[in-house]
């Protein structure tokens, strides 16, 4: 008879079940928030493109690479024929999902406490089945990550005034770097570089594989940092241009046209 | 010495009831020398199951205030004095009586993974393995099989229907330890896909949040091994690579 028993007393199923006496709520309603603050305004942000986004030597990280310039003629922002890549990216994080498995689909809210949908399947079904295509995503950012560093530089070269340095120029730095750590700490890399391999030692392309691993590993303990930092300083990057750009705000720098 | 309230349920799979107990608690005193208090002093038929009260044998799990801990790892002092704390049996599994329950699906569940399959030794008879090998199985060496990770998560937790096609964390732990093993040849992806379900993980980590052996069962076990599936059902690449080289997917040592 105990082995029909669905859970043991006292505890029931469904939705925010649970004997925990803490605020358990405040962690997924902060994350929601966060959540919901930032993706929202980049995905605003990517459909503002007649609010500028550009000004001499500093162009919005969400606009990077330049593409408006050949682009300029089409009726949608350019942003778009970029950003699937970064989105599809944190979309299928391995800590995104964390986030928004607690906190949007609430699977399960908190530790412990009940989860919201009746029947689950998990990652074994559509759409989330999808989320195995993760490290396709991460070959994509491999591609931005060189593509962002350039615009970086080129953050210190205005196109009349030539090179100098301003506070832009030092926030395109550190927003390249966190979308660096970010991605260099990705749990698809950390397989593809050397954590796939059984025999650490066998070789001397596994040691070096197995040295790589050490360092991405490293880094991916991190990761959720990353994550967070990385969104947080892009969101930031990209007002702080845009005030600049339209003159709400004057940029400390060394080029006297703006 | 202070008098503090313990509430412990007692009852068995057909219903019961939380019942309160003053007990002289002493400091330094743990969840468990707490319920053994009350079983010696006020309640002989309480049942509880402990053995080591070390933390190492992982017998003692429970729900204390709503959270898996072992008993024996968590002290009286964690929780405010004037407030009951409340010992309930674990969720996931059947249960016995009082703070026991069945976890028997687990050995169930442990029987049907492959065994270690080693490589035959090295000419003078010997297996070789270098330290940096084996780091990553060491690791998931250390569970000590309190099933607090299988009884946190919301997959079985939340859904017993899907016991029967789920192993859960503590079971990933284990095929990851055969699978990174430098001398195991077996390949147990399908398995890892098909009959352990390891799809049904969104990684939500409070697997990782419970063990109290500290394993980093999601991002060391079990992404792992989601991505080692991923080479083997969703990497057209990894396919025509594995192809090119005359590999089979799936082929014995097709990880080496
Ligand atoms: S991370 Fe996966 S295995 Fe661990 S508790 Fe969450 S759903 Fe279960
Ligand atoms: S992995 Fe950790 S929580 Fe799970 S059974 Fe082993 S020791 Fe317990
Ligand atoms: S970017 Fe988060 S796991 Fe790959
Ligand atoms: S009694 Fe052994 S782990 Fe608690």
């Amino acid at each position: 008879m105990a082995q029909r028993q669905a859970v043991a007393p006292p505890h029931r199923l469904g939705f925010a079940a649970t004997l925990r006496r803490d605020t358990w709520w405040v962690e997924p309603a902060l994350v929601l928030a966060a959540l919901t603050v930032f993706f929202g305004y980049l995905t605003v942000s990517a459909f503002l493109d007649n609010w500028a986004f550009e000004i001499g030597p500093y162009l919005s990280p969400v606009f990077e690479p330049k593409l408006h310039g050949v682009y300029s003629q089409w009726w949608f922002s350019p942003a778009l024929l970029i950003l699937w890549g970064p989105a599809g990216f944190r979309l299928t994080c391995y800590y995104y999902r964390l986030a928004y498995g607690r906190s949007v689909f609430m699977s399960p809210p908190a530790c412990a406490v009940g989860d919201l949908p009746p029947r689950y399947y998990g990652e074994t079904r559509f759409p989330f089945i999808l989320q195995n295509v993760h490290r396709y995503f991460l070959y994509v950012a491999l591609v931005f990550i060189p593509l962002l560093w350039i615009g970086a530089i080129r953050g210190f070269h205005d196109p009349d005034e030539g090179w100098g340095v301003g506070l832009g120029s030092f926030m395109l730095v550190i927003n390249a770097a966190l979308l660096s750590l970010y991605t260099f700490s990705c749990h698809s890399l950390r397989h593809l570089v050397g954590g796939g391999l059984d025999c650490f030692s066998c070789s001397l392309y596994n040691r070096t594989r197995h040295r790589i691993w050490s360092w991405v590993s490293r880094l991916n303990a991190n990761h959720r940092l990353y994550a967070w930092a990385s969104l947080v300083f892009i969101v930031a990057t990209d007002v702080y241009i845009r005030l600049v750009a339209n003159g709400h705000i004057t940029d400390p720098n060394t080029w006297s046209r703006f | 010495m202070a008098l503090r309230t313990i509430s412990i349920y007692r009852g068995d799979s057909g219903g019961g009831r939380f019942v309160d107990f003053q007990v002289d608690v002493e400091e330094g005193n743990v969840v468990l020398d707490v319920v053994l208090k009350v079983q010696a002093e006020q309640a002989p038929d309480l049942a509880v199951r402990w053995n080591c009260k070390a933390g190492r044998c992982g017998s003692c799990s429970a729900e204390i205030n709503g959270h898996p801990r072992l008993m024996c790892m968590t002290r009286m002092s964690m929780f405010p004095a004037d407030r009951p704390v409340y010992v309930a049996p674990l969720k996931t599994f059947p249960l016995v009586k009082d703070l026991v329950t069945d976890v028997s699906l687990n050995y169930q569940i442990a029987k049907t993974i492959p065994p270690f399959q080693p490589r035959p030794p090295d000419p003078d008879g010997l297996y070789r393995m270098s330290q940096e090998d084996v780091d990553r199985v060491q690791e998931f060496r250390r569970c000590i099989e309190c099933f607090l990770c299988q009884n946190v998560c919301h997959v079985i937790r939340d859904h017993p229907e899907n016991k029967a096609r789920f192993y859960g964390p503590r079971w990933f732990v284990r095929l990851a330890e055969l699978e990174m093993h430098p001398l195991d040849t077996a390949d147990r992806r399908q398995l890892i896909r098909e009959m352990a379900g390891v799809g049904f993980c969104n990684v939500t980590k409070c697997c990782t949040e419970v063990c109290p052996e500290h394993i980093k069962i999601t991002d060391n076990a079990i992404i792992p091994l989601k991505e080692r599936v991923v080479d083997l059902y969703f990497d057209p690449l990894r396919w025509l690579a594995d192809r090119l080289k005359g590999k089979r997917p799936g082929a014995v040592g097709a990880q080496q």
